[in-house]
This record gives C-alpha cells, sequence and structure tokens, in this order.
C-alpha cells in the first residue's frame, strides 16, 4: 500500500491501485493550475483529488532514436527551455512560451495543459448554467461570443491549449495508463475531441485514466512554428493560433504541410485544405495565398468572432512567408 | 477523521494547518490559516503575480497551488527572504530606485527579482521584461521596477568579480 492521504480528500499517488481512491467524482491533478480557479469559485465542488506530481510519473524530455519522449509531468518550461528540442521543433518553444506567465508555466505539466477544462467565462461562472455543464443551452451562442470558436455546436468554447495544436501538427500520440489496468497509446487529434451529448468534455479520457507520457516522430529538416494572436502579449489564450510543420525540398517544393489552428474550434482544427493545397507545390506568394485562403474552409462565425476569420488566414500566411526561399 | 491536519515548511519553519478546505490555495493557506500576510491575493487566477512564492526553489504563483499539495515542500514567501528591518539588495534597491508606489505588487515583483537575478546574472532589459511579465504593476510603468533590476545586477557584479560582470 502506498497511498499517502495528506489531509482529509487530498491523497498522493504512487503507483497504488487507484481503484481504492478514484470514484468518477476523484479530480486528478498534477500542477493544479486549471483546478485551483475551479473549485475556488464553485464551479468545481471537490470531493476527492489525487496529487500524481509527486508520483512514479515522468518528467523527462528525450530523444530516443527519432522519437521524442516528454514525461507527463515535464512543466511547460521543462520543454521552453529544453534547448534540443527547440532547436528541432521550435515550434513547441513558441508555442509553450507564449502560453501563461513563467509562474504559471513551472508549474503546469504537458498533459494537464492538454486537459484544460474550457476557458469560456460562461462555463467558469458557477451561477450560470450551460450546456457544458450539463445544461440545455449554450448562452455564448447567442451572448457575448467574442473569443469562442468558429463553429455551430452545442457548445463553442475553445480548446484552451496553444501546445495542442503542435502536437497534433507533429501527428504526436499519448501513452495512457487506463483506469482497468490497461495501457493504450493515441493519437493527441483522438484524446480531444468535440463535446458530445454523453461526453460533455474537451477530451476523451476517462475518469482515472493517466497519461504517462507524449511521444511524436523528430520532424528532421522539417521546419515548424507557431504564431499566436492575442489581446496582451502575456498570459492571454490564443485568439488564434497556427501551428505549422513544412517539409521543403531543395528545389523549394513542398514534400508535406500539416497546419492546425487554435482558437477556432474545440480541438486543435487540422487546416486540410490548406495543408493540401501546398503539398507537391513550389512554396510562393501564389500558393501561400491559395491556403491562406482556405484555412477559414468551413468554419462558422457567431455574431462577435467574426475577425478571427481574417486573424487566421493572416496568421497562415504570417506563418509560411519565411519559409520560402531559405 | 484523523488527518483534518497538516504542516507546511514555511521560511524554515513548521506551520500547522487545521480546517483547511480541499481545494483551498497555498496563497489563503499562507494568509489566513499561518498568517503571513505579505503574499497578495489579487486575480487569484494567475495573472498577475503578486502571490508569488518559491515552492522547492521555483517561482509559482501561489493562488494556484493546492495547499495541501505543497507538504513536505520548502515554501519561501516575501517574509523569507530578509529579515525584518534588514530589506534584501532588491528590496533596498526597490526603494532607492522608487520602483514602489502604492506596493500591492512589490511582495510578488520582489520574489521574482531575487529569482530572475539566481538565474540570470546581468539581465539586458528586454530579458527583465520578459521575466517579469507575469507581475503586473498597475502604478510604476515599470521603468523604476528595471532600474532597480540593473542596480541589483551591477551592484551584485562588482561585488563578486570586480565589477567585471556575470558572463552567465
Amino acid at each position: 500500500m502506498t497511498l499517502s492521504p495528506v489531509t482529509s480528500g487530498y491523497t498522493r499517488w504512487d503507483q497504488s491501485d487507484r481503484r481504492l481512491v478514484s470514484s468518477d467524482e476523484t479530480e486528478w491533478f498534477a500542477g493544479g493550475t486549471d483546478l485551483i480557479p475551479l473549485a475556488r469559485s464553485g464551479v468545481l465542488d471537490l470531493d476527492s483529488v489525487v496529487d500524481i506530481k509527486s508520483s512514479h510519473l515522468e518528467r523527462t524530455v528525450q530523444r530516443i532514436d527519432d522519437r521524442w519522449r516528454i514525461g507527463a509531468l515535464a512543466t511547460l518550461s521543462d520543454l521552453a527551455e529544453h534547448e534540443e528540442l527547440t532547436a528541432t521543433v521550435p515550434a513547441i518553444a513558441q508555442a509553450v512560451s507564449q502560453s501563461a506567465t513563467l509562474q504559471i508555466r513551472h508549474r503546469a505539466t504537458v498533459a494537464g495543459n492538454l486537459l484544460q477544462r474550457p476557458r469560456c467565462s460562461y462555463f467558469r461562472d458557477p451561477s450560470i448554467s450551460c450546456w457544458m455543464k450539463g445544461g440545455s443551452d449554450c448562452p455564448a451562442r447567442d451572448g457575448r461570443n467574442e473569443h469562442h470558436a468558429l463553429i455551430d455546436e452545442p457548445c463553442v468554447a475553445t480548446q484552451p491549449s496553444d501546445l495542442a495544436s503542435v502536437l497534433v501538427a507533429l501527428d504526436a500520440d499519448v501513452n495512457i495508463d487506463g483506469h482497468d489496468g490497461s495501457e493504450r497509446t493515441v493519437p493527441v487529434a483522438e484524446l480531444l475531441q468535440r463535446p458530445v451529448a454523453d461526453r460533455r468534455s474537451l477530451h476523451t479520457l476517462e475518469s482515472g485514466d493517466v497519461i504517462t507520457s507524449l511521444e511524436f516522430t523528430d520532424p528532421g529538416t522539417s521546419r515548424s512554428t507557431y504564431l499566436k494572436a492575442m489581446n496582451r502579449a502575456v498570459w492571454q489564450f490564443a485568439l488564434v493560433g497556427v501551428a505549422a510543420i513544412v517539409d521543403i525540398d531543395d528545389r523549394h517544393t513542398v514534400v508535406s504541410a500539416s497546419l492546425v489552428a487554435s482558437g477556432v474550434d474545440s480541438v486543435p482544427r487540422r487546416l486540410t485544405t490548406s495543408s493540401e493545397t501546398l503539398t507537391g507545390r513550389e512554396l510562393t506568394a501564389s500558393s501561400i495565398a491559395s491556403a491562406a485562403d482556405a484555412a477559414a474552409d468551413g468554419l462558422t462565425e457567431l455574431s462577435e468572432n467574426g475577425y478571427k476569420t481574417a486573424l487566421l488566414r493572416g496568421l497562415v500566411q504570417r506563418s509560411l512567408e519565411p519559409m520560402r526561399g531559405g | 477523521m484523523s488527518n483534518e491536519l497538516f504542516t507546511l515548511r514555511v521560511n524554515g519553519s513548521d506551520h500547522d494547518v487545521a480546517d483547511s478546505w480541499l481545494g483551498e490555495s497555498l496563497l489563503d493557506v499562507l494568509r489566513d490559516r499561518i498568517g503571513l500576510m505579505g503574499s497578495k491575493g489579487a486575480c487569484t487566477q494567475g495573472e498577475c503575480g503578486s502571490c508569488s512564492v518559491l515552492v522547492d526553489g521555483v517561482l509559482v504563483c501561489s493562488c494556484l497551488v493546492m495547499g495541501a499539495s505543497a507538504v513536505d515542500q520548502e515554501i519561501v514567501t516575501i517574509e523569507g527572504v530578509a529579515p525584518v528591518g534588514t530589506p534584501s539588495d532588491v528590496q533596498q534597491a526597490f526603494v532607492d530606485a522608487g520602483a514602489v508606489q502604492c506596493g500591492f505588487c512589490t511582495p510578488g515583483l520582489v520574489m521574482a527579482v531575487h529569482d530572475l537575478l539566481e538565474r540570470t546574472g546581468s539581465p539586458t532589459d528586454t530579458e527583465i521584461r520578459e521575466e517579469l511579465a507575469g507581475n503586473v504593476c498597475r502604478c510604476t510603468g515599470y521603468g523604476r521596477i528595471i532600474d532597480a533590476v540593473q542596480q541589483v545586477a551591477v551592484r551584485r557584479s562588482s561585488d563578486h568579480d570586480g565589477g567585471r560582470g556575470d558572463a552567465s
């Protein structure tokens, strides 16, 4: 038995039999930077929590052959400060160093970053009913939706993680230690799904499942970038963000392109048409313009967030321009 | 239950914490349970940095750390930076440079500046602005805060190596 109750309802996890400590109501956390404000405001009524920050889980960031492996407990600062990773995949450092503040990046873990609850102000107001909290309607759809997603869905909150868009662009996987004792690997793009009526959450992780690490293939000679538009240069979530991983050959032809946007959907949104538009073509002003034009395909503007369409197209263009001719 | 009490180690002393509610932040525990009022609560969502403390040597917002999760860790607050009546070099530089106006952000800034100068001996103005971006001041406009940081950096550098500067 390795349970370590510190105080009533608070338990530290150390490979104990999680069935002893976990129920569907148990909140698992590491940094807790999202959990604490939700508990303080009353949006979450904490009954029991399991702290995994000092558990056996990994915090290391390492490359093994052509695969990068990031322990679930690595902090955002650990990623930002990792020289080899930063040099190899600049988009990761750009995404995390534009997230939150130094103090939060020191505390927040990469796994927790993927599992944030919606940053929607209606969701975070305990006095307001909303679909994500089990209600019937989304007050943002016809309310103040300046910061919301460009989608026509029951919930229009955005996926708040910048890092998530880069990881989806990299086709990264998460390794999960399941609550039933199974281990499984799923793409980040499958972990982060739009909410549905019987799973009102921005992710598909079940209660008691624990992310143990992230993995992705080293992008090699591909160039990467993450651009983020925000109201303030610090602490803000993305109005719109664009992650771009682009492989360009010696003749300036795009071998492959993977563009993913933040701030426009309740998931990291793959800009599939833009990516396909670029592939096989030389990276020119014309091909970049085509990719930018296609970026908002399929998106639906709400009453106050139409400006995001222009931002998205502009960020796609700006992300690609520096990759020309270099 | 018999485990409603936990102990935090703050500024080198053990403090018993009774009746903390689950999810109570380290900031609230420090202020309301232990009586250390130096760390300030303003935004309580990690934006302003006025609650900055060190947990095991790492600068964090105490408003976003669960109090119970800090058991077995070394916590340093603004009260632990220097003995009462004997300001640290950073605190003195804030006074000398006029970097304090209303003072609400000052404890968090002093913690952040100590942390910054531990990691970067001779920061540029840009590095200072980036490193302190998690600490909001609504009075000073930041210019005198940056002056204060540079004063400490210069003084420490000349104390250490005769003014040649710190290459780190």
